[in-house]
């Protein structure tokens, strides 16, 4: 696989980065504290700083229904939007597309291009998993963004399998005989890296410079790139709006969201708390997580803390074995 | 045609996936996305070889799926290229869902359909179940009697599909392996003719102009939905004006003719059969022989732009013939109506013209049933008892194990 030649391109200082416009527009209908509007403008500033012009595919949710009601639309970017489970096989053609144009020398040669596709959890993890496998394994140039706010946000906090275990969603609510969704969350970003793909990586826009560095690494990277955000999503985890970044911070500093990379079979943890905060800490944030407080379920607390700690240990494993001197 | 082409026209032994690949190479689309389905493998295959062997300048996407293969589509023809792909019965019912989309958002995509049953029972062979259960998702239907219509209807398709007035994507269906997997004669154009009638695609509004950002397949609330549709509809009766058009032009650069009918011996036949795809040629048989051995006159019209329905056309071919009773063929079911889809149009194309001829039902060829020219004489009789005002039974199965 070709060298990521990231060292030379700098991402600029952020005071820069607000110079350039916006192209997600003002007036989009997300939701106070959405953790999703924040990761795409973050994506647009280094975009912009970098000279490329991104061309995106969005699954239906959240972003998709918010961003184009007819006849308006938030997008100063050339988008488009196919339906729930296809945005990484709609890339694929607008991709393949570009290929060919380019290659009759019907389009400029002289424009840097990135192709996004962007899913919420259900598009990425659950209905869209297939064309998201099969866009990996053929490699098109292009990179999927999952802005995870684990559940379906959009329709009302039904779960999916990026929804944690014993969080209170809609189709699988906590009840008399319920403590919430029974599974454990799936490891979307390790599913993506068993593709071999050259670069996959987990963000949160909490901890912006590590999210600019990796996009800038995806935007560099020829062929498939995984990005996996923590989207904050207040309105489905009973969250304060204006802790939406304190709950991400939080998710981070408990590492229920670790922030690692994987690049060219590379594993790497780019962010390790100095010390650890219990899982606690973040699940009292969410009224999500509510009756897990309640005395009688402290060992499924425990249980979550340990779901924690196996994941992490895992990821500290593959960033040894991974970067062994044989 | 001109003169130095006339020498490069070739008439080979071909398949219909043989004549639909062909088809595809001479097209030389910008992006082909498909997944392999029986009976439609084998076109795929041909098609690889030529990407394989770079006779063609095609970025082609072997996709995980169907739906991933209109999906991509979508995005191609949408980006501002030349997309195409085939399908087969039920890979056509799993890309269903994108096939509204495409024609939603108006992308002319090309799409051979290798027509097959659909499950369950599962069964490989040819039926028209598929794009009977996909006509009404806003795709033009064409359907062809052989390989070598097959191969002109695709090339057509190309300027029906990116014509301003229609911008509509468009299938092009064969009967499985009746069509798809048997070699018959087959004229080939030459390569710059093809290339010349189909011309340069102009993109409309497309994706990859990052100067003109645009933003495809937004969100339609109660206030906008309904005009989109509408102009779907009237995309679509333009579209009918197109064909037509395109047929003439085709007719005009390579001397055959194709309107959005066939008819055969109609003018002075006292029974009018009503058919579409290959069926049509063994019933073509049939009448030459009834005429010959009995004198029994009998006519064809065949159906070739099923989407939109020329119910003029059939209304007309039947009006000027001596017409007493009809009899209209099904290669599809439509449990719990009245006859099959066809017979349904057929009614109201008379309803139309204010017209009641007597009209039997036959369901045939399911899953790849045999339909040979005894099949169709005993339909033929039961059409003729009810010209003469015998009790006929109002649906009837060919060729079935009762």
């Amino acid at each position: 696989m070709a060298e990521i030649k990231t060292a030379e391109v700098k991402v600029p200082p952020l005071k820069k980065l607000t110079n350039y416009p916006e192209k997600l527009a003002p007036g989009h209908r997300l939701c106070a504290g959405c953790g999703a509007s924040i990761i795409i403008r973050q994506m647009f500033m280094v975009a912009n700083a970098l000279g490329y012009e991104l061309i995106w595919a969005n699954a239906t949710g959240c972003v998709e229904v918010c961003t184009s009601i007819y006849p308006y639309t938030s997008w100063r970017s050339p988008w488009i939007h196919n339906a729930f489970e296809n945005a990484a096989a709609t890339i694929a053609g607008v991709e393949a597309a570009y290929k060919a144009l380019k290659r009759k020398g019907k389009l400029p040669t002289d424009k840097k291009v990135k192709f996004i596709a962007l899913g919420g959890d259900g598009g990425t993890y659950d209905i869209g998993f297939q064309s998201l496998s099969g866009a990996l394994e053929r490699g098109h140039d292009f990179i999927y963004v999952c802005y995870d706010n684990e559940a379906y946000m959009n329709t009302g906090i039904q779960r999916s399998s990026a929804t944690p275990k014993y969080a209170n969603t809609t189709t699988q609510p906590v009840g008399s005989e319920s403590l919430g969704k029974p599974q454990h969350k799936k490891w979307m970003p390790e599913v993506a890296a068993a593709h071999g793909i050259p670069y996959v990586a987990q963000v949160a826009p909490s901890h912006w410079k590590d999210f600019m560095e990796k996009f800038k690494k995806a935007l560099l990277t020829e062929g498939p790139a995984y990005i996996n955000a923590f989207a904050v999503c207040p309105r489905g985890w009973r969250s304060k709006e204006e802790e939406g970044i304190l709950v991400t911070k939080m998710a981070v500093e408990t590492n229920y969201w670790p922030l690692f990379e994987v690049e060219n079979g590379k594993w790497r943890i780019t962010y390790r708390p100095k010390n650890p905060k219990p899982i606690e800490e973040y699940l009292k944030l969410q009224g999500r997580f509510k009756h897990l407080f309640k005395p009688e379920n402290k060992d499924k607390i425990k249980e979550l803390q340990e779901e924690v700690n196996r994941r992490w240990d895992w990821l500290n494993k593959m960033e040894e074995i991974s970067n062994r001197e044989e | 045609m001109r003169p130095e082409l006339i020498k490069e026209v070739k008439y080979v032994p071909y398949s219909g996936n043989m004549a639909a690949a062909e088809a595809m190479r001479q097209i030389n689309p910008d992006v082909v996305a498909a997944y392999p389905i029986t009976p439609q493998t084998e076109l795929m295959q041909f098609f690889a070889d030529f990407v394989a062997n770079g006779l063609v300048d095609t970025e082609y996407i072997p996709v995980e799926s169907e739906h991933s293969a209109m999906s991509a589509c979508v995005g191609a023809a949408a980006a501002g290229s030349r997309a195409m792909t085939a399908t087969a019965g039920p890979g056509l019912a799993y890309m269903w869902e994108v096939l509204g989309i495409a024609s939603g958002m108006r992308l002319p995509i090309i799409m051979t359909v290798v027509n097959r049953a659909l499950s369950a029972p599962i069964n490989i062979h040819g039926d028209q179940s598929d794009m009977m259960g996909a006509r009404d998702q806003g795709w033009i239907q064409i359907f062809s009697e052989n390989a070598e219509e097959q191969y002109d209807n695709l090339i057509q398709a190309i300027r029906i599909a990116e014509d301003e007035r229609t911008r509509l994507p468009v299938m092009v269906g064969m009967d499985g392996f009746v069509i798809s997997h048997a070699i018959e004669r087959v004229r080939l154009l030459p390569d710059r003719a093809v290339e010349e009638f189909i011309g340069e695609l102009k993109p409309m509004y497309p994706l990859l102009d990052v100067d003109n950002p645009v933003t495809h397949g937004s969100v339609a609330m109660t206030d906008s939905y309904m005009e989109f549709k509408r102009q779907q509809r009237e995309a679509m009766m333009n579209a009918y004006k197109v064909i037509r058009e395109v047929g003439e032009a085709f007719e005009e650069a390579f001397g055959k003719k194709y309107e959005h009918i066939e008819t055969y011996k109609t003018e002075d036949a006292d029974y009018i059969l009503i058919i579409i795809g290959s069926t049509a040629g063994t019933a073509k048989f049939v009448i030459d022989k009834l005429r010959e051995e009995k004198g029994i006159k009998v006519g064809l019209i065949k159906i070739r732009t099923y989407r939109p329905f020329p119910y003029y056309d059939v209304m007309d071919a039947i009006e000027a013939s001596n017409c007493k009773a009809i009899g209209v063929f099904d290669r599809a079911e439509t449990f719990g109506a009245v006859g099959g889809p066809l017979y349904s149009d057929i009614a109201t194309a008379m309803y139309l013209r204010n017209k009641q001829y007597p009209m039997v039902s036959f369901i045939y060829g399911l899953g790849g049933r045999d339909t040979n020219v005894h099949h169709i004489e005993e339909a033929i009789d039961k059409v003729m008892q009810a010209a003469a005002g015998k009790e006929v039974s109002f649906i009837n199965y060919l060729n079935l194990n009762e």
